[in-house]
């Protein structure tokens, strides 16, 4: 098609002058975008630069290394282990499940094992390293390792955990550790960010929890450069945390596992302290159980198993358990009669067995009655009718007193767990608590340590110890925190009159040293380490008026929660006192035939530093005893190295 | 054209076309594409063969394509636009019955072996079909309601078509690359003040038209629109990806943060980082300096555009030229635009820079045109 020249030419011209204009539009709409990019690159780089940084760098808890816990002589009791553990990373490990199937041909993995694992990995992302399984023995992950070629994306790693060498021996006081539950964090205001790294491990009981704060360490951190959908690039930096303080308890090693050993199968708990500082030397609590299960996970048939026992294996009798202190409470009552006077140490009381008291009668544990007795040989054949006498001439409110200053119905402030105050009765408790007034009737109960009185197994320690010296002994548990020792508390004097005090020893030194003292048998003959106790048998029940007519059944007919808490109290050696103890053995029978034995063999074990001497004991028991000593030596193992087994729910 | 003229003008022949050839645009574009190699190898992490590699050999592969483009004589590709054009309506109309559906849209029409974008080469034959047209049309007509009318049409036609896919961006340059044929042409500026207010209009309808059931977007491009307007609405959401774009440039700074440096796209905070983001990792590396090195480059090639249309003799030629380097225009400014913050993200490449084979093809066949106009100039004898 052909068009005049003329035509084409001012078309030209158009395109031009449209050029032009779109042209400078096109440069204006440039000159925008440059500066755009001025106003973000120069004017906000520094913003952006920030900005840039937050969204690559991560920053990552390490956990600190858990502070120890060790003994008087500086035995490790709660140590940190290498934990082995496998991680599967998906993205290299294929199919989840095929992958542990294969390694499942290694390790032992159950079928719950590994569906909960296959569960957990399908939750994270494929490049977050998942750990499926823990607390392996070295010879599994040597097994793993050695098959790597064959188990992509599967490694072994290590990490750490708490370890309890000695098992049993140390479950109650010492305690155990655990995973961090949604509990542990609710109970905490604000908790620390380190709880909440997966399976960080804090004190559940004991000491583990209750200086928790200490043993913790504080986190270090590493900043790391993570991708978009927050894979680890590379580590920036690495600050290590500070590990946390170790711990020195006052308890030693050896006493703690004999005692234990000692009060073997029974339901019972054993104090021991030394009398000059108030260190508590071993704190036994029987039966025991082992905490490493614990710590690794304890199977629900385990659990059960412990929580539905009688004896209450989970429970720390030493400070939790409170008994009724029977006849070892009578310290108490005859120091607040000498105290102000109301009786002389001389002054005799007849005991035909019983003592009537407004109408009602109540009765000497010896139907028979003990005649005529004195202070010492009251307590010495423990006679009740004596100390009924003496109740009604002090009164409730003076044997409350005393039982105060003695170190009774006080809560100790220990790194223990569930410390019982006990329950030092008095008028204003029954009336707060029982809405009813105070009768004699609960004076006379009281003396004799049955009615409301309940103490602990510490408690009468501490009472023991503070008869031994006159002075206001405040039990201690912590030796040194982060090597730094701990003071030790002042010890007042108590201000009892020592021609009193005197007396009482002597009773108590005629109960094992005397042969009518009730715990002759249990006597010590090597004079340095002889001691001076109390028996004591608490009722659990209350005898019926019909029992007693039916007459009253032997201890050994009776249904095992219906016997007596068999009860003792002593310090040795009786001259100048360095141990105290206290033994309670629930439903044990009698004080005398239980519990005494048992105190003697824990406080000569306390005095020879390691087994009891055999020389120590009366000829005609060394037989016997000596197979006693081998068995439980046998039982009292030496370190126990982190085991190979796991138990898992 | 008299005789005469013809006589004393004469259109390279043969071998010697190469020397014609517009020699300075080569080298600009080679330049460009070089910037892409130089970021598609850092945004691999040093790995050649992910990106870079395989983008050169596009890039050879389109440019052996242009410079055959540039030897057919323009009165060929004259002759074929209203074919051209009449092939990618077609296809387009294949797509949207029998093309695959790849990310959401539908864009892709396999024949044989061949996978085809169709709307790729409509932003050029629309372009071609438009030059075309209005060198048939008498220029006095140019802005008759009837002719204006046909011309709409012919650029509406595929815009439609495309943006059902749905693919906004492309439906947005082949519309615009139309529009700009229009305005060389010489349609009365009434015309395209009347398209503004219209425009307007339908923005509102549009933004009306959300939630109720003739809903004239889908819903992610409603989300992207939001995140436009205010990308802190939701930062790990629809805003996610123009925030870390922002980011991404602005921590540029004056010079960058070195080549293969860049946090933002090493370590995958930035989207599409290789395709429509890869101005950003250039911005993030090579800073402001960087930037506006890039953006010169692109300036450099539109004057070189118009400068070889504003000297060309025929009205095709100089529409083609024209219609060609506006599209190119649209292209980067679009894409600069929307990495910036200052246009919603509609999915608009870098040309020559991002990383994709058939936009590659489609721009340098462009370019090849626009050679072709260039070469076959009738030019006075040496």
């Amino acid at each position: 098609m052909k068009r005049p020249a003329k035509e084409t030419e001012e078309s030209a011209r158009k395109i031009s002058r449209r050029a032009a204009l779109l042209g400078g539009a096109q440069l204006a709409f440039a000159g925008v975008l440059v500066l755009r990019m001025r106003s973000l690159q120069l004017g906000q780089s520094s913003e952006y630069r920030l900005l840039a940084d937050e969204n690559r760098i991560n920053i990552r808890l390490l956990p600190p290394s858990r502070g120890l816990i060790l003994d008087r002589n500086g035995v490790t009791i709660a140590s940190n282990v290498q934990n082995y553990r496998i991680v599967l990373v998906r993205e290299d490990a294929g199919e989840p499940r095929e992958a542990l199937e294969r390694l499942a041909q290694l390790i032992p993995l159950s079928e719950p094992e590994i569906e909960r694992a296959e569960r957990e990995i399908l939750r994270h992302r494929p490049f977050v390293p998942v750990t499926i399984i823990d607390q392996l023995s070295w010879e599994e992950v040597a097994r793993v390792a050695a098959n790597a070629p064959a188990l992509p994306g599967i490694t072994p790693e290590v990490g750490q955990t708490r370890f309890y060498p000695y098992g049993a021996d140390f479950a109650h006081a010492v305690g155990y550790v655990g995973p961090v539950s949604e509990r542990d964090l609710a109970e905490r205001e604000n908790p620390e960010p380190l709880l909440m790294i997966p399976r960080f491990q804090i004190g559940k009981i004991g000491v583990e929890r209750e200086l928790d704060d200490n043993l913790r360490g504080s986190a270090g951190h590493r900043r790391i450069e993570v991708n978009a959908v927050g894979r680890e690039m590379r580590e920036l930096d690495r600050q290590e945390g500070d590990p946390g303080t170790n711990i020195e308890l006052t308890l030693d090693r050896e006493l703690q596992a004999f005692s234990l050993a000692r009060l073997g199968e029974e339901s019972a708990s054993a104090v021991v302290m030394e009398i000059a500082t108030g260190n508590i030397l071993a704190l036994a609590s029987s039966p025991s159980f082992d905490p490493n299960l614990f710590v690794r996970g304890i199977s629900i048939d385990d659990y059960a198993g412990l929580r539905d026992n009688d004896r209450r294996p989970m429970s720390n009798k030493t400070v939790q358990g409170a008994y009724p202190p029977g006849s070892t409470f009578k310290m108490v009552t005859a120091l607040a009669a000498l105290e102000d006077g109301l009786a002389t140490p001389e002054e005799r009381v007849f005991c035909p067995g019983y003592l009537e008291v407004s109408g009602r009668r109540f009765h000497c544990w010896n139907r028979g009655g003990h005649g005529r007795v004195n202070l010492v040989s009251a307590l010495s054949e423990s006679c009740d009718v004596f100390f009924y006498d003496m109740a009604q001439r002090v009164g409730i409110d003076r044997i409350n007193a005393m039982a105060a200053r003695l170190g009774l119905g006080i809560r100790y402030d220990l790194p223990l767990s569930g410390v019982s105050s006990g329950l030092n009765p008095s008028r204003e408790w029954k009336r707060a608590r029982r809405d009813a007034e105070w009768v004699v009737g609960d004076t006379i109960n009281a003396s004799i340590g049955q009615g409301f009185v309940l103490t602990t197994p510490l408690q009468l320690a501490v009472m023991t110890a503070r008869l031994a010296t006159n002075r206001e002994i405040l039990p201690r548990l912590v030796h040194k925190l982060g090597g730094v020792e701990q003071p030790i508390a002042d010890q007042p004097s108590l201000g009892l009159s020592a021609a009193g005090l005197a007396q009482v020893r002597r009773g108590m030194s005629e109960v094992s040293n005397s042969n009518r003292g009730t715990a002759y048998s249990s006597r010590i003959v090597d004079a340095t380490m002889r001691m001076a106790g109390k028996t004591g048998s608490s009722q659990v029940f209350s005898i019926t008026a019909a029992e007693r007519a039916a007459g009253v059944r032997r201890q050994s007919q009776l249904p095992w929660n219906r016997r007596d808490h068999a009860l003792f109290v002593a310090f040795a050696p009786e001259e100048t006192p360095r141990y105290a103890i206290s033994v309670v053995v629930e439903h044990g029978g009698g004080g005398s035939s239980v519990a005494a034995p048992i105190a003697r063999d824990i406080i000569l074990a306390a005095q020879n530093r390691g087994l009891p001497p055999l020389d120590a004991y009366p000829r005609s028991q060394r037989n016997r005893i000596e197979s006693m000593i081998n068995t439980i030596s046998e039982q009292i193992g030496p370190a126990a190295v982190p085991t190979t087994g796991r138990s898992r729910a | 054209m008299s005789y005469l003229e013809y006589n004393v003008k004469l259109t390279p022949t043969g071998l010697s076309k190469v020397l014609y050839i517009n020699w300075a645009l080569v080298v600009l574009l080679t330049a460009v594409a070089s910037v892409g190699f130089l970021q598609l190898y850092s945004v691999a992490g040093g790995d050649f063969d992910r990106w870079a590699g395989p983008q050169m050999q596009r890039f050879a592969i389109s440019l052996g394509v242009m410079f055959i483009v540039a030897f057919v004589p323009l009165w060929f590709w004259r002759s074929m636009a209203g074919l051209g054009y009449a092939v990618s309506v077609v296809l387009l109309l294949g797509v949207e019955f029998f093309g695959s559906v790849g990310m959401g849209a539908q864009r892709w029409l396999e024949i044989g072996p061949l996978r085809l974008q169709p709307s790729e080469m409509t932003k050029i034959t629309v372009i071609m079909a438009m030059a075309a047209y209005y060198d048939w049309l008498d220029p006095q007509k140019v802005s008759r309601p009837l002719w204006v009318g046909v011309a709409v049409a012919m650029i509406a036609i595929p815009s439609f078509l495309v943006l059902k896919q749905p693919d906004l961006g492309t439906a947005l340059l082949i519309f615009g690359g139309g529009a700009i044929v229009m305005f060389f042409a010489g349609v009365s500026l009434w015309y395209f003040g009347g398209v503004i207010g219209a425009g307007g209009g339908v923005i509102t309808a549009v933004f009306a038209s959300r939630g109720t059931e003739w809903q004239l977007l889908r819903d992610y491009q409603f989300r992207r629109i939001d995140a436009f307007l205010d990308p802190s609405i939701d930062p790990l959401g629809a805003s996610y990806h123009i925030n870390q774009a922002m980011i991404a440039l602005g921590s540029g700074g004056w010079s960058g943060r070195g080549f293969m440096q860049g946090t933002q796209s090493r370590l995958n905070f930035l989207p599409e980082k290789h395709t429509d983001f890869i101005f950003n990792t250039l911005a993030e590396e090579f800073g402001f300096v960087g930037s506006v090195f890039l953006l010169s480059l692109y300036i450099a090639v539109l004057v070189v555009c118009v400068i070889s249309a504003l000297r060309a003799k025929s009205r095709f030629a100089s529409l083609l030229t024209l219609g060609i380097a506006g599209n190119f225009f649209l292209y980067f400014a679009v894409n600069m635009a929307m990495v910036m913050g200052l246009a919603p993200v509609v999915g608009v490449p870098l040309p020559l820079v991002s990383y994709g084979g058939s936009a590659m093809l489609m721009i340098l066949i462009g370019f090849g045109l626009v050679q072709s106009a260039c070469v076959h100039r009738p030019r006075e004898r040496a």
